[in-house]
C-alpha cells in the first residue's frame, strides 16, 4: 500500500543516508588503522562531546549557519539550478550589511532588521547577475556563480581596508567594520542548561522560519509547484505554461537572498562586525548539507547537525592525537557516498513501484495489457 | 506522381567540401596580428612595457598550463558525454601529489605521482556518474569536497613536522629545470629591449616562448597535440566522441560506450593533475593548500571558449594565462590592460553594429566608453581589483561568445545501458 | 497452425529462421512462441500494431537481448547472439525506426563508427572514403560522405543507415517502420534500392505497420498480434483489410461519427500565420482556418510538415513571425502560453512523457500540470491539495485511469492509462478548445477507443478540436473537417465522409486531387 507517508517510504528515505554514513565510518576507521590510532577510542570520544553544554551550543549555532546555508542552494537544486555562488554571495552581503550596520543608529528591533534586510538584497542582487547572464547569454550558472565568487572575495577585499568600509580593531591586528551598537544586536538565547554564558544565537528562530518558509513556498503555493515541474522536467513545465526563463531569475533571486542571511546569525549574534577572521567557507558547507538533506527542509536540518556536530566534536579528537581533520574525510565521503546511495535508492523506488502497481493490477483486472 | 518533391529538411543540391583549408588559418593569422598590433599601440601609449615584455609572456605561457590541462581534461571528458565539475579537486589532488612526492623523491617523481592522483580522483568520478548515473555536476561538487578534505587531512597528517612543512604546505621541491632555445632567445630579447614598436613586442613574445620554459609546459603543449591527433585521426577518438555525440547509436554498432566513458574521464584526472603538478612543481616549489584558486573551473571555460577543440581551448587558456600574469605584475600593468580592453570592445561594437547588431554593438561601445573612463581618471588598479581580472575575463569571454558555441550532443546526459535513446 | 510455406527446392539454407522465441520482462510477455522464417533474395515484411511484440523480436534478432527460450538460426547455423557487435559479425544489420545517427559527425564518421579502417594508429580516411563510395555507386545510395549528419534530409539520413549495415557486410538487413517520415517519392526509391538489393541475394525483413506498402513490396508476410505470430502470408493471398483483421484478431474498431454536432460560432480563428525559424526557413507559412464550436477540425500531413510547429503556435510555446490567432473574442497572439490555457485551451500533448507528465510525481500533482492557476487547484497563490486530490480521484474514476491510487507515480502507469490520464485532466478545466496532437499513439486498443469516446464526448459538449494524427482511419472517423498540412502549408480540405485513405495520402505528398 503506497499511501503519502507509508513506512515504506520513510524507511527507504533513511536508507541512503543511513548506509552512507556508515560507509564513511568504515573508510575513516581504515584511516585511523592505517596511520595508528583506534577507530573506536576517536568516535566514542566524538560523541561524549554530545554530553557538554558548551558543545552543544556551538553545534546548534554551526548548524543554524549551515542550515540557512542549504536552504540557499536547495531552493536553486530544485530547480536544477547549481548555485555554487553561495559562499560569495553570503561574504559579500554580511560585509555590506555589517557595514551598514555600524554606521545608522537607530532603535531596536528595526536596527537589526535594516542589517538583515541589506544582506538579502545584496545577496540577491549578486546571485541575480547570475541567473540573468544565464537567461539572457546562456552562460551556465555553474561557472558564472564561481566566478562571482572569486569577485565578490576581491571585493570584499578591497573594501575591507582602513580608510574603506573598515578601521583597525583596537588591541589588535585585525581590521573589521565598524561594530554594529547594541541596538542592532540580537540577544541570544539561554536555551542550554549549564551552558553558562554560552547562548545559542537568536537568529535561530529566523533560520526555523526560514525553514518553514521554504517548505510552505516549495509544496504550497502556486510558484513553489512551477519551480519543481520545472526542475523535474523543464518541457513539461513550459508546456503547462511555466515561463522558465523568469523562474530562472526568480529562483536565483531567492536563493541569494536567503544565501545573504547565513552571515547573519553570527553578525547580529557574536561579532558584530564583519572582519579579517569571518568564517568562509560556509557556501561549500551548504552545497554539502544540501545533498545530503536531498533538498528536503527536515533532511538538511538534520544534515546540518550532523555535519555541525562534526565539526565540533573534531577538536577532542587532538587530545587522543588523531588529527582533528580525520572529520574532514568523514564529511568528504560521506558526500560521495550519500549521492550514490539516493540515485540507487531512487531507481530502486521507481522500479518497485511500476512493479508493485503491475502486480496490483493485474491482481484486480485481468485485463491484458499491450506490451512494448 | 512524378513531380520531384522537396522535403522540408532538404539540402541544398551542392555541398562544397568542408575542408578545413586556408581561410581558416588566414582568419586566425589575421587576428592575431591584429591583437599584438594592439598590443603593441597600448603599450606605446601607456608607457607599460610590462604588456609585451618577455618576463610577462614566458609568465603568461606558465600560468596557461594548468588552466590549458584543466580545459584539455575538461573536454576528454564532455567529448565522451561526462560533464567534469571535479577537475578542480582532481588538480588539488595533483598539487598534493606533486607536493608529498616531489619534496621526497624529486620533481619527475612528483610529476608522475599527480597524474596518478589526478587519474584517481577522475576513476571516481567516473565510478559516480557512468555506472551509478549520478548527476554528474553533483559528482563533481561532491568530488572537489572530498578532494579539499582530504588534501587537509594528508597535509596535516604528513607534513606536520618535516622541515619547511607544516598543515597548509609541504617542503619544498628540488627545481626540475629548464629549456631555452640557445640563439633565438637571446636574439629575440635583444630585440624586445630595443623598446621598437611592434617588433619589439614581437620579440618579446617569442623570447618569452623560448626562454627558461619549463618541461611541463612542454609535456603539456605536446599533450596539447597528442589528444587533438588521438581524438580527431584515430578510431578510438572517434569512438569516443561519438559517445558523447550519439552513444546510444554507438552501442548499436558495437562501441563500448562505459569503457570509452570511463577512459575519457580518468585521463581527465590525470591532465587536472598535470595542471596541478605545474602549480606545484613549476609556480610555487611547493604544495600549497589553496594554490588553484578555481583555475580548475577557468580551465572548463577555456574549453567553452575554445568549442571543445583543442585549438581553441589554448587560445582561451592563453588569453587567461595572460590576464593571470597581467594581475602578478602588479596594479600598472591591469591599470594598462583597461585601455586595452576599451580599444578591443569598441572595435568589437563598431563591427557588430557593421553588421547590424544594433543592441550588441551598442552596449559593446557604452561599456567600452565606461572602461576607458575608467582608465582615464585612474592611476592605478588596486591589488584586489587586479586580483579579479582573470575572473571578469572568463565571465565576459562566456557571455559574448556563448551563442556560437556547439557542445558534443550528448553532454550531461546521464547514459543507461540498454535503454532507447 | 502456422502456415510456413516450405521449398523443398532450395539449395540455399534461409537467411533467418527464429523458432518459439520467447521473451518476458517484469510483469509482460513480449514475445512467445513466435516463428519466422526468412529466405534469401527476398522481402519478408513482418507487421503487427504498435505494442504487438515486433520490435522486441528484431532487437533479439539483432543481438540487443537473449530470448528466454527458442533458437536462432543464420544461414542455416544455430547462433546465440550476445550483442549487437555478434550479429554484425554474422551478417546481420538493422536500419533503426529512429536513425542511430550522430548529427555532429561527417556521414563518413557516422558509417565507419566501429568498423573503423586503419592505417597504424591513424584512422585512413581515404580507404573509408572509397569503400563507403563503392557501395553507395554500387546500390545507387548517392550519399556524401564528408557533409555533416545535421544537414542531410529524412531520405538520404536513411540511405546513410543502410549503407552503414552494408559497410559492415550485411547480408540480411532489417528495417524497421523505414517508410514512417518517407515521401512517397522517398518511398519510391527505397522500394528501388531494396530490389537491388533483394537481386544480390540479400535478405530484408521489412517491419511496418503501413499496410498497402508492405503489399506493394513484400515477398512474403507474417503477422504478429500479441507478442506471438498469427500467420504467415503471400501478398498476393491477401487484402490490406484482411491483413488488418489478423493484426488485430476482430472486428477493427471504427473511428466514426454520426450525427453532425458543428455549430456556426467560431472559437479559433487563425489567420495568417507564418512562422520563419531562425535561419529564415518557412516552419509555417500563412496558416489560416476556422475551428467553430462543436467541430473536430482534423490535419493531416506526413510528419515534419510544421504540424508540431503549429501546435507550439497555437499554445504559445513560440511566437507567430506574422499572422494572428484568435480564440474566442480575444485576440491571443501574443499571450503566453499560461494566459491561454487559463482562457480554455487544453492540450493532449503529442510526446505525453515530455511535455505531458511529471514522471517522478504522484498522479495527483500530475493532475494540476498545466492547470496549476486554477480551481481546484490552486485558490490565490496557494496549491489547492485536498481539492486536487479529491478531483484526481474523480478523473480517475471518471476516466478509467486504471492504478491503484493517485499517490502512485506517472512513471508507473501504462501508456494507455497515462493518456487517459492527460485527457481527463484537460477536459476538466472547461476548456473551449482542445488540441489533441497524435492522442492513441503509443496506447493500447483499449484505451484508443476510449479516447476516441471522449474526443467524440468533447465535441459534443460543444467544445472546437484540433486534431492532429498520423493515424488516417483516425482522422477520417473523428473529423468534421479535414486538411492537409505539406511544408508549412495547409493545401487541401478534403470532406471525411467521402475521402479515402489513399486520397488523403496523394493529397499529404503533394499529389493533386483530394477530393
Amino acid at each position: 500500500m503506497s499511501g503519502r507517508f507509508s513506512l515504506k517510504r520513510i524507511g527507504l528515505a533513511v536508507a541512503a543516508p543511513v548506509l552512507a554514513i556508515v560507509f564513511a565510518m568504515l573508510v575513516t576507521s581504515v584511516v585511523l588503522l592505517a596511520a595508528g590510532n583506534n577507530p573506536l577510542q576517536a568516535y566514542s570520544t566524538m560523541l561524549a562531546q554530545l554530553g557538554k553544554p558548551r558543545i552543544q551550543v556551538n553545534i546548534l549555532n554551526s548548524a543554524t549557519t549551515y542550515y540557512l546555508s542549504a536552504i540557499a542552494v536547495a531552493i536553486g537544486f530544485r530547480m536544477n539550478l547549481f548555485n555554487i555562488g553561495v559562499d560569495g554571495q553570503y561574504r559579500l552581503a554580511a560585509m555590506l550589511a555589517a557595514a551598514v550596520g555600524g554606521a545608522i543608529a537607530i532603535p531596536a528591533p528595526f536596527h537589526a532588521l535594516v542589517v538583515i534586510l541589506v544582506a538579502m538584497l545584496v545577496g540577491a542582487f549578486w546571485a541575480g547577475i547570475a541567473g540573468l547572464l544565464k537567461t539572457t547569454r546562456g552562460v551556465s550558472e555553474v561557472i558564472s556563480t564561481i566566478m562571482l565568487n572569486f569577485i565578490a572575495t576581491g571585493i570584499v577585499a578591497y573594501l575591507l581596508t582602513p580608510g574603506r568600509l573598515a578601521e583597525t580593531t583596537q588591541g589588535s591586528n585585525n581590521i573589521g567594520t565598524k561594530p554594529i551598537p547594541e541596538s542592532g544586536q540580537v540577544p541570544g538565547l539561554a536555551i542550554i542548561p549549564g551552558a553558562g554564558r554560552n547562548e545559542v544565537y537568536g537568529l535561530i528562530v529566523l533560520a526555523i522560519l526560514i525553514g518553514i518558509g521554504y517548505w510552505f513556498l516549495l509544496s504550497r503555493t502556486r510558484f513553489g509547484f512551477d519551480l519543481r515541474a520545472t526542475g523535474s522536467s523543464e518541457p513539461a513545465a513550459v508546456a503547462s505554461g511555466v515561463d522558465v526563463k523568469r523562474m530562472v531569475v526568480y529562483a536565483m533571486l531567492l536563493s541569494g537572498a536567503v544565501a545573504g542571511l547565513v552571515g547573519m546569525p553570527q553578525l547580529l549574534g557574536s561579532s558584530y562586525t564583519y572582519s579579517l577572521d569571518f568564517p568562509t567557507g560556509l557556501g561549500f558547507t551548504g552545497i554539502a548539507i544540501a545533498l545530503l538533506g536531498r533538498n528536503s527542509p527536515i533532511g538538511i536540518a538534520f544534515g546540518a547537525l550532523l555535519w555541525s556536530f562534526l565539526d565540533n566534536s573534531s577538536n577532542s579528537l587532538e587530545f587522543e592525537g588523531v588529527p582533528k581533520q580525520t572529520v574532514l574525510i568523514m564529511q568528504g565521503v560521506i558526500v560521495l557516498s550519500i549521492v550514490i546511495a539516493y540515485e540507487l535508492v531512487r531507481r530502486y523506488r521507481i522500479r518497485q513501484v511500476a512493479r508493485d502497481v503491475g502486480r496490483q493490477l493485474a491482481a484486480t483486472a485481468p485485463e491484458k495489457e499491450a506490451v512494448a | 506522381m512524378s513531380a520531384t518533391l522537396e522535403t522540408p529538411a532538404a539540402a541544398p543540391a551542392e555541398q562544397p567540401k568542408r575542408k578545413l583549408g586556408s581561410s581558416k588559418v588566414w582568419r586566425i593569422v589575421y587576428l592575431l596580428t591584429l591583437l599584438v598590433l594592439l598590443l603593441s599601440v597600448v603599450r606605446t601609449i601607456t608607457g607599460v612595457a610590462n604588456l609585451t615584455s618577455s618576463g610577462t609572456i614566458a609568465a603568461a605561457l606558465g600560468l596557461s598550463v594548468p588552466i590549458a590541462m584543466a580545459g584539455l581534461g575538461g573536454l576528454w571528458s564532455e567529448r565522451s558525454g561526462v560533464v567534469n565539475i571535479g577537475l578542480e579537486g582532481m588538480m588539488i589532488l595533483g598539487t598534493f601529489g606533486a607536493g608529498w612526492a616531489g619534496y621526497q623523491w624529486g620533481p619527475w617523481v612528483g610529476l608522475v605521482v599527480a597524474i596518478g592522483f589526478g587519474a584517481l580522483g577522475g576513476l571516481l568520478h567516473a565510478v559516480a556518474t557512468v555506472t551509478f548515473a549520478v548527476d554528474q555536476i553533483v559528482s563533481g561538487v561532491a568530488i572537489n569536497i572530498l578532494a579539499v578534505g582530504l588534501t587537509q587531512f594528508l597535509a596535516a597528517e604528513l607534513f606536520t613536522g618535516v622541515e619547511g612543512g607544516g598543515a597548509t604546505q609541504s617542503p619544498r621541491i628540488p627545481p626540475m629545470g629548464t629549456v631555452t632555445l640557445p640563439g633565438i632567445s637571446s636574439a629575440a630579447q635583444w630585440v624586445a629591449d630595443q623598446g621598437w614598436f611592434l617588433i619589439s613586442d614581437i620579440g618579446g613574445i617569442i623570447a618569452g616562448v623560448t626562454t627558461d620554459v619549463s618541461y611541463i609546459t612542454i609535456i603539456a603543449i605536446l599533450c596539447l597535440f597528442g589528444s587533438w591527433f588521438l581524438l580527431w585521426r584515430t578510431a578510438f577518438g572517434l569512438r569516443l566522441r561519438s559517445c558523447g555525440e550519439a552513444p546510444y547509436a554507438a552501442a548499436t554498432l558495437g562501441v563500448k560506450v562505459m569503457r570509452y566513458k570511463y577512459i575519457a574521464v580518468i585521463v581527465s584526472g590525470a591532465l587536472a593533475g598535470l595542471g596541478g603538478a605545474y602549480l606545484a612543481i613549476v609556480a610555487a616549489q611547493i604544495y600549497r593548500e589553496g594554490q588553484t584558486a578555481g583555475r580548475g573551473y577557468i580551465g572548463l571555460a577555456a574549453m567553452i571558449f575554445g568549442n571543445w577543440r583543442p585549438g581553441g581551448l589554448a587560445a582561451g587558456a592563453g588569453l587567461f594565462g595572460y590576464t593571470d600574469a597581467l594581475q602578478l605584475r602588479g596594479g600598472g600593468a591591469v591599470h594598462a590592460l583597461l585601455l586595452l580592453t576599451a580599444i578591443a570592445l569598441a572595435g568589437y561594437g563598431v563591427w557588430l553594429l557593421y553588421k547590424r547588431r544594433a543592441v550588441g554593438g551598442i552596449v559593446s561601445i557604452v561599456v567600452a566608453v565606461l572602461v576607458a573612463l575608467w582608465y582615464a581618471t585612474t592611476d592605478d588598479v588596486p591589488p584586489q581589483v587586479a586580483f579579479v581580472t582573470p575572473y571578469v575575463a572568463t565571465l565576459l569571454v562566456l557571455s559574448l561568445a556563448s551563442q556560437r558555441l556547439r557542445m558534443p550532443a550528448a553532454d550531461g546526459k546521464p547514459y543507461l545501458k540498454g535503454e532507447e535513446h | 497452425m502456422i502456415p510456413i510455406s516450405t521449398d523443398t527446392s532450395a539449395a540455399v539454407p534461409p537467411a533467418v529462421e527464429l523458432r518459439d522465441i520467447t521473451k518476458t520482462f517484469p510483469g509482460v510477455v513480449a514475445n512467445k512462441d513466435i516463428n519466422l522464417l526468412v529466405r534469401r533474395g527476398t522481402v519478408h515484411a513482418v507487421v503487427g500494431e504498435n505494442g504487438a511484440g515486433k520490435s522486441t523480436l528484431m532487437k533479439t534478432l539483432y543481438g540487443m537481448h537473449r530470448p528466454d527460450s527458442g533458437t536462432i538460426a543464420l544461414d542455416g547455423q544455430q547462433v546465440s547472439l550476445a550483442s549487437p557487435s555478434d550479429a554484425i559479425d554474422r551478417g546481420v544489420g538493422m536500419v533503426h525506426q529512429h536513425f542511430q545517427l550522430a548529427d555532429n559527425l561527417t556521414v563518413l564518421e557516422n558509417v565507419v563508427l566501429g568498423s573503423e579502417p586503419r592505417r597504424g594508429v591513424r584512422l585512413d580516411f581515404a580507404e573509408a572514403r572509397r569503400r563507403i563510395m563503392d557501395i553507395s555507386d554500387r546500390y545507387g545510395l548517392d550519399v556524401r560522405p564528408d557533409v555533416l549528419v545535421e544537414e542531410l534530409g529524412v531520405g538520404e539520413r536513411q540511405r546513410v543507415e543502410i549503407l552503414k549495415v552494408l559497410y559492415r557486410g550485411a547480408r540480411t538487413l532489417i528495417l524497421d517502420e523505414p517508410t514512417a517520415v518517407l515521401v512517397p517519392q522517398e518511398v519510391d526509391e527505397l522500394f528501388g534500392a531494396l530490389r537491388e538489393l533483394k537481386s544480390e541475394g540479400l535478405a530484408i525483413i521489412f517491419i511496418s505497420h503501413k499496410l498497402d506498402e508492405v503489399l506493394a513490396v513484400a515477398d512474403e508476410i507474417t503477422v504478429i498480434r500479441r507478442g506471438t505470430t498469427v500467420a504467415t502470408v503471400l501478398p498476393t493471398e491477401v487484402t490490406s483489410r484482411k491483413l488488418a483483421e489478423l493484426m488485430v484478431g476482430s472486428e477493427l474498431p471504427t473511428p466514426e461519427t454520426r450525427e453532425s454536432t458543428v455549430t456556426d460560432v467560431a472559437e479559433l480563428v487563425v489567420s495568417g500565420v507564418t512562422l520563419v525559424d531562425r535561419s529564415g526557413r518557412e516552419l509555417l507559412a500563412d496558416v489560416s482556418f476556422t475551428i467553430h464550436r462543436g467541430e473536430v477540425l482534423g490535419i493531416a500531413g506526413v510528419e515534419g510538415n510544421g504540424q508540431a510547429e503549429l501546435v507550439e503556435t497555437l499554445m504559445g510555446m513560440r511566437r507567430a513571425t506574422s499572422g494572428t490567432v484568435v480564440l474566442g473574442s480575444d485576440d491571443v497572439t501574443s499571450w503566453s502560453t499560461r494566459r491561454r490555457r487559463e482562457s480554455g485551451m487544453a492540450y493532449i500533448a503529442e510526446d505525453r512523457i515530455r511535455h505531458g507528465l511529471l514522471l517522478e510525481s504522484p498522479l495527483w500533482e500530475n493532475r494540476m500540470l498545466g492547470h496549476q492557476t486554477q480551481a481546484p487547484n490552486s485558490r490565490g497563490p496557494l496549491l489547492d491539495i485536498k481539492g486536487a486530490r479529491k478531483d484526481t480521484q474523480r478523473i480517475v474514476d471518471e476516466y478509467d485511469v486504471r492504478t491503484p491510487s493517485i499517490d502512485v507515480l506517472a512513471s508507473a502507469l501504462s501508456g494507455g492509462n497515462q493518456q487517459k490520464l492527460i485527457v481527463g485532466r484537460e477536459m476538466s478545466s472547461e476548456p473551449t478548445l482542445l488540441i489533441a496532437s497524435h492522442p492513441t499513439r503509443g496506447v493500447d486498443v483499449g484505451a484508443q477507443a476510449a479516447i476516441w469516446d471522449l474526443l467524440r464526448e468533447a465535441r459534443a459538449k460543444g467544445l472546437a478540436v484540433l486534431l492532429i494524427s498520423a493515424d488516417l482511419d483516425e482522422l477520417i472517423g473523428l473529423s468534421d473537417s479535414l486538411k492537409v498540412m505539406l511544408r508549412g502549408r495547409l493545401v487541401a480540405d478534403a470532406d471525411p465522409a467521402t475521402v479515402t485513405p489513399e486520397q488523403l495520402g496523394s493529397a499529404m505528398t503533394g499529389a493533386e486531387g483530394a477530393a
